[in-house]
């Protein structure tokens, strides 16, 4: 089952979790799941449906260009980031 | 398999270079390439050291206009007023423009590829309509017949401001008691957290944590915490910013332009003058310099909207006041660093606070900074907090490894206390500490095969490490740095040639040599020469959607890019073949030499079948089109030997080792020509480098007279080890290379400075006042 690294700032709706199983098989239903078992997480990572603008998705270490269209294996791990700038 | 313990390298000459350019090479594998690897002289080399190349300035067009650009003499205040009516009345004049004359922007995000901007925040940093937040800020703009008229006329624009007090230090900024400067902005806290909802100069709030970062603080033996320092420093490129802009009567408008990413140019001017992005082509000129500097517009809008006032092309250029006034540096800050370590010398926890300087508007490095503070280590615990806070001064923007080199001062120089204090070898410390495949940062990314451990061995085995550094005052340090590198979108197209070569066409604007190394990339798997391949760089009509030439990913994604049209290249020409032979194309396969085999012995080589193409079909045209998503990042190490003038505080470079991690090297002569400009501009940042305000913001030292960047006379020839630890997410194993080398140079000075003087450097520039103050210090 894919594994979901909780963001510290958003551990207050998890509880304190860190690191969920979350069964799904993209991030688009990943974040959903996190929503029913969590409510409020979608508000927290989503602005009309899409990811919050500068947010990221990394699969497996790999910021992920199709952010929530991205699929999940079942030893997928998935991270929320910010965009980070090069120069 | 071996752990990379037991794996056996050793350091030689790097095959082509000069006798400082090294590689590590681990026994019994070396990269087999025939292209991949060599040094061809770059494609666009004749050009540019004739002066031939043509750069943004260079454009001449049928009755151009040349502009100038007002700017606010305040650090800080309300715009009252604006009368541009005497200017317009001057004869030669043309147009003014002030930023009523752009159409009004909302706070809307718009995706840089490699970074997030604010348009209605853009939208006032081109040109101010509200309040004016650093001396320098654009605030109108004439285009007339010589520059001397539209500067003279702009002297006539009437500007009554109320002047407020600026603040220009993070730590007063986000005081209680700091005047705001921005009204609509509330504290973000990222990632995935809420927003105030009072304004305040705190743009963001970042927090990574890890672990239990109390209980690896008392599981430590040793804890050391420090205070850092760091200035506001720009990227010093060569070419100022230029702009030519032509908004024709059909409503199309063409920027000639020096940039880093045409089609980040494109998006912008469309967005902010509110126009479809297919009415926007974008021409790039060949680039003096950007390292993060040349991605956000502040010229190219003003031209655009003074050509459709005036009804003619403009030109743009700034001075170099102008560009140390108004272009975006790289932040200062303040940072808080404390880690812990056990008996044995393993980090068992590490904390940090990160104050980085937004300037303008938010959107200073601090997130990078943040997630690069402990990335070279292994640490089990952690917690950052990091902050982004507006100050007056310029917007600040991109600069090699944004954020990275700020927090390795501080995370690198604490590690060489910590080894002073522990009695352990730096080497052996980070040998021990560092992260390799597997291991997870403080903000829970995991990494992928990395080169840290690789670097740091390097080091190791390096003559230099190996050679005794004698003589007083004199002092050898080391520190290593992170970056994490990108992808992103990039587009090739290549024509086969009637006579066996190829024509190559790139959106990818190139700083570093990258023709050279995108062609080498579709060469290699074509197996035709480097030199067989003309790459031309075109403009945003001409091509896909290429992301900036920023980020460490031209090599990597543009190469990515090459390399798929190669092989579409190489699909059309077995049908081709099997054509000819009348054959299936299953049956044809493209061979090492360039030469094509089918069945019963049937051979042709790559030159053979490009002439007959008409009669086969007609051109052959190969696309490479990528998102890509792997880059793969990487890690340096620096070894540093200086020696301190104790009368004058002066810092000499007596010699200088960057060694990297570059996953493959496609032209080690361009790899090495980074890793050895980065470490230069670091250097520059460790010694001398800083803006020095006065209390009432205005900068003092606008030139390059003043602000002091490194020149051949501070530096020597500064020696290069090319490690190799190959990136899975490319066919080559390439990694970006550009950024890495600027992070470990202030650290490994720092740490080299100690060593010669016994005085610990938390504050940058380690300059001869600042030096010399220390040293008297220290002497009691």
């Amino acid at each position: 089952m894919p594994r979901v690294h909780i963001p510290a700032p958003a551990r207050d709706l998890t509880g304190g979790e860190v690191e969920l199983e979350v069964e799904a098989t993209s991030v688009r239903r990943l974040i959903g799941a996190l929503d029913e078992r969590f409510p409020g997480f979608a508000d927290r990572v989503l602005e009309d449906g899409e990811l919050k603008p500068g947010l990221r998705v990394a699969v497996d270490g790999h910021v992920r260009a199709m952010g929530l269209l991205a699929q999940l294996e079942p030893d997928s791990q998935v991270h929320f980031l910010l965009a980070i700038g090069g120069g | 398999m071996a752990t990379v313990e037991d794996r056996q390298f050793r350091v030689e000459p790097f095959p082509g270079g000069t006798p400082g350019n090294q590689r590590l090479v681990e026994e019994g594998r070396l990269p087999d390439y025939d292209v991949v690897g060599t040094r061809p002289i770059r494609h666009d080399g004749t050009d540019k050291v004739t002066g031939r190349a043509r750069y943004g300035a260079d454009i001449k067009l049928s009755g151009l206009l040349q502009g100038y650009v007002l700017r606010s003499p305040h650090a800080h205040a309300r715009i009252v007023s604006i009368d541009t009516s005497r200017a317009a009345e001057v004869p030669g004049v043309h147009a003014v423009c002030t930023n009523a004359d752009m159409p009004s922007a909302d706070h809307r995000a718009g995706d840089l590829g490699e970074g997030m901007v604010d348009w209605y925040h853009l939208n006032q940093n081109v040109l101010a309509n509200d309040k004016v937040l650093y001396t320098g800020h654009a605030v109108a703009a004439v285009a007339a017949d010589s520059v001397h008229i539209a500067e003279e006329a702009a002297r006539l624009i009437e500007v009554e401001y109320e002047v407020l007090p600026p603040v220009l230090d993070v730590r007063e900024a986000r005081g209680a008691d700091a005047p705001v400067l921005n009204d609509d902005v509330r504290t973000d806290r990222q990632p995935a957290g809420e927003t105030g909802d009072t304004p305040t100069n705190v743009a963001k709030h970042f927090h990574y944590e890890k672990g239990d970062v109390d209980a690896g603080f008392a599981a430590a033996e040793l804890v050391i915490e420090r205070e850092f320092t760091t200035e506001t420093v720009h990227q010093g490129y060569i070419e100022p910013h230029t702009a030519t802009a032509f908004w024709s009567p059909d409503g199309k408008i063409t920027v000639w332009t020096s940039t880093q990413g045409s089609f980040m140019i494109r998006m912008q001017v469309a967005e902010l003058l509110d126009v479809a992005i297919s009415k926007v082509k974008v021409v790039p000129m060949e680039i003096g310099g950007g390292f993060g500097g040349k991605i956000a517009v502040y010229l190219q809008p003003v031209a655009a909207v003074l050509s459709r006032l005036s009804g003619r092309p403009v030109k743009l250029n700034m001075d170099r006041s102008n560009v140390f006034d108004a272009t975006g540096p790289t932040p200062g800050s303040y940072m808080k660093v404390k880690i812990g370590v056990d008996a044995e010398g393993k980090i068992t926890a590490g904390e940090a606070e990160l104050l980085f300087e937004a300037g303008a508007f938010p959107g200073s490095p601090i997130n990078p900074g943040c997630m690069c503070v402990f990335a070279c280590y292994d640490v089990p615990n952690g917690r950052i907090d990091g902050y982004d806070i507006c100050v007056n001064k310029p917007r600040s923007n991109a600069y090699r490894a944004p954020g990275s080199t700020h927090v390795a001062l501080a995370t690198e120089t604490i590690v060489d206390e910590i080894c002073e204090a522990q009695g352990i070898c730096p080497v052996e410390f980070r040998l021990k500490n560092a992260v390799k495949e597997g291991d997870e940062r403080v903000d829970g990314v995991t990494y992928p095969p990395v080169g840290m451990w690789e670097t740091i061995k390097a080091v190791e085995l390096s003559d230099h490490w190996q050679s005794p550094l004698e003589g007083p005052n004199r002092g050898r340090g080391i520190a290593s740095g992170f970056w994490f590198n990108f992808g992103g979108n990039s587009v090739v197209a290549a024509t086969v040639n009637e006579d066996g070569t190829v024509s190559l066409i790139e959106g990818s604007t190139d700083i570093g040599g990258t023709r050279a190394s995108v062609a080498m990339q579709l060469a290699e798997i074509l197996g035709i020469a480097a030199e067989d391949v003309t790459p031309t760089v075109v403009d945003t009509d001409s091509i896909g959607h290429t992301d900036v030439t920023g980020g460490s990913r031209t090599c990597h994604a543009t190469g990515l890019a090459a390399i798929k049209a190669a092989e579409d290249i190489q699909a059309q020409l077995r049908q081709r073949a099997a054509m000819l032979w009348d054959v299936e194309s299953e049956q044809v396969e493209y061979g090492d030499g360039a030469t094509l085999t089918g069945p019963e012995g049937k051979t042709i080589s790559f030159q053979e079948i490009s002439g007959k193409l008409t009669q086969t079909g007609g051109p052959v045209v190969g696309r490479g089109s990528v998102n890509a998503d792997k880059h793969g990042g990487a890690f340096g190490t620096h070894i540093a030997d200086v020696e301190v003038d104790p009368d004058t505080g002066k810092v000499q470079v007596l010699r200088y080792t960057v060694v990297q991690d570059v996953g493959t090297a496609i032209h080690p002569s361009y790899v090495e020509g980074q890793m050895q400009g980065g470490a230069a501009q670091g250097i520059g940042w460790a010694l001398n480098e800083e803006y020095h305000y006065g209390d009432d913001g205005r900068l003092h030292n606008a030139s390059f007279l003043d602000y002091r960047i490194p020149t051949c006379y501070d530096l020597p020839d500064i020696e290069t080890i090319i490690v190799e630890v190959p990136n899975p997410g490319h066919p080559f194993g390439v990694r970006g290379v550009g950024e890495v080398p600027i992070v470990p140079p202030p650290a490994a000075m720092a740490n080299a400075i100690f060593r010669a003087t016994g005085v610990r450097m938390r504050s940058l520039p380690m300059s001869p006042p600042k030096m010399l103050h220390e040293l008297l210090a220290s002497d009691g």
